[in-house]
């Protein structure tokens, strides 16, 4: 018996969410008296860290990073069974999302995804997870012996336990794929918006695509990423892959800068689970503020670049 | 070409959620119910595929009947016809085993990218498992041409295109298109457009929701005298401690 956890490799690196996702592992695992097998798919990353951050081993699958959904499903399935996992442990992000029903619907298992806490086994086997795009929370029973939970990314601390895991090489390949990869675009030099610890998102209030430097600017003062607001995406002033809320993008980053964002209930619901929240709006009854912590009522244009020599210096 | 387009029927985004029974139950008084947004995005470019190539587009919804009014909206899109499986969905592996009993033979199988209200994303990877199709997630372009599909899909930090000849499943994202508006003739037409009721085929028993919870209030904000906004970077710092 296992809990298996599937850790992502980026540009020859683990992820920050694959740390999470193996920290979590463990603890789950030490919760239900069980063993953490790291599954480490892709190359260049130094399988051995993943020891410190809690695995006992690491199995290791070298594979290019052309991630197909069936193809990836199948190995970790597969060793899921060679290592009897009856907890499969995956990030929530666009990869994990993509993997982790395949994965459930193959092993039998029972699957929860947006997960937000770790599993109260006192009454059953329960976790916690989003609903209702970010205006709520449910707790979910998962009937089935094997289960699947994809793991919220920025929810949950990246503990380090100090210890050394065993490396094994995997017989278990990655199959050929009947999705065919043809062109991949990273956005490189930029932080993907769900693993973003700061975010600096701008609304109507910015009055158009010209003035986005003021959310930039402070953006990479702060090492954050940019987002934006359905308005902002819908005239197009910013790409879609920006717009966060209810039918965007759901973000929990340690801080949420919202400029020029009234803080309508669609918008709030994306980002309500942020650490702190901070609204600058020049409406001091914009409803933004009811859902912050800190709040400047002003005008962004005055009060952007004291923000952004502030951060500076 | 035959297409499968599977739907959800939510609360309007801008519902207040409500629990009621002690937190075990979402309080339905006063919600309006709605095609899905994302669903509302794979029923548009199925339907525009579709009538490009000769084809049809069936909707497929697991629920009681009082959602009919909204697979009838999908109706009025364009779609030739639905299915509604009479069955109270426990959860996405439900949904998804009751949609596969009915799913054989179509060429492209079309979900949204999550459901507003329980978010669980999973349809389209689960119905391809079961089905034994190629998923790709998060789409933002479907076009076919030559016996293949051609996807634009969300990856993390960027998007990729891929490929797939013969049948699969896609989730629809954002910017796939402009959701369809369904004119009069539409909305004439779908009145008569047959929908057909099946009875449910399993039993699911993967999940069962216990309770719920709202996010817990925010304490009150505080406010940072805008002459002196630099302060905030300071708060942020020192104070807050979260840059």
């Amino acid at each position: 018996m296992s809990v298996l956890v599937f850790a992502e490799i980026s540009d020859g690196k683990f992820k920050k969410a694959s740390y999470e996702a193996v920290s979590y592992g463990r603890q789950v695992a030490d919760l239900i008296g069980s063993k953490v097998v790291a599954l480490a798919m892709g190359q260049g990353a130094d399988a051995g860290e993943l020891g410190n951050y809690g695995a006992h081993t690491v199995k290791s699958i070298s594979v290019g990073e052309a991630f197909t959904a069936d193809a990836y499903a199948a190995a970790v399935n597969a060793i899921a069974n060679e290592v009897s996992a009856t907890v499969v442990i995956i990030s929530n992000t666009y990869t994990g999302k993509s993997l982790a029903p395949r994965v459930a619907q193959l092993m039998n298992a029972s699957l929860a995804t947006n997960v937000v806490s770790l599993p109260d086994t006192s009454n059953g086997f329960s976790v916690k997870r989003g609903v209702f795009s970010g205006k709520a929370f449910a707790y979910v029973n998962l009937s089935r012996n094997s289960k699947v939970l994809a793991i919220t990314p920025n929810s949950f601390e990246i503990k380090t336990f100090g210890e050394t895991a065993a490396i094994e090489n995997s017989s278990v390949s990655v199959g050929s794929s009947s999705i065919n990869i043809d062109a991949v675009n990273k956005v490189t030099g930029k932080i993907p918006l769900t693993e973003a610890e700061v975010v600096i998102s701008g609304g109507r209030g910015l009055k158009g695509p010209e003035n986005w430097h003021l959310i930039e600017d402070l953006a990479t003062a702060l090492g954050a990423a940019t987002a934006c607001s359905k308005p902002v995406s819908d005239m197009d002033w910013r790409p879609h892959s920006e717009h966060v809320g209810q039918t965007g993008i759901t973000i929990k980053p340690n801080l949420y800068i919202a400029v020029g964002i009234s803080g309508a209930i669609q918008h709030l619901a994306g980002v309500s689970s942020s650490k702190v929240i901070v609204a600058i709006n020049k409406d001091p009854e914009a409803p933004f503020f009811k859902a912050a912590d800190y709040g400047i009522v002003g005008d962004a244009f005055e009060i952007m670049p004291q923000l952004i020599a502030a951060a500076k210096s | 070409m035959k297409i499968l387009a599977c739907i959800s029927v939510v609360p309007d985004t801008t519902t207040k959620i409500t629990f009621t029974e002690n937190n075990t139950q979402f309080n339905t008084a006063g919600v309006q119910y709605i095609l899905n947004p994302y669903d509302e995005l794979a029923v548009t470019r199925g339907l525009e595929i579709a009538e490009a190539n000769g084809g049809t587009l069936t909707i497929v919804h697991v629920g009681k009947a009082d959602a009919e009014p909204v697979i009838r909206k999908a109706l009025s899109m364009g779609a030739n016809e639905a299915i509604r499986i009479d069955a109270e969905a426990m959860d996405a592996q439900h949904v998804a085993e009751e949609i596969s009993k009915i799913a054989e033979g179509y060429d492209l199988i079309l979900t949204g990218r999550e459901s507003i209200d329980y978010n669980g994303g999973a349809v389209c990877g689960l119905l391809g498992a079961i089905l034994g199709l190629p998923s790709v997630n998060v789409v933002t372009r479907i076009d076919y041409a030559g016996g293949k599909f051609t996807f634009d899909r969300d990856i993390d930090g960027g998007r990729e295109t891929v490929t797939v000849a013969g049948p699969c499943v896609a989730s629809a994202q954002k910017e796939l298109c402009e959701p369809r508006i369904p004119n009069m003739r539409g909305i004439m037409a779908a009145r008569t457009k047959p929908l057909q009721v099946l009875p449910s085929q399993t039993a699911g028993g993967y999940s069962h929701y216990d309770t719920f919870e709202l996010p817990a209030a925010k304490s009150g904000v505080k406010l940072i005298d805008p002459s002196e906004a630099g302060k905030l970077i300071d708060i942020l710092r020192n104070e807050a401690k979260v840059i």
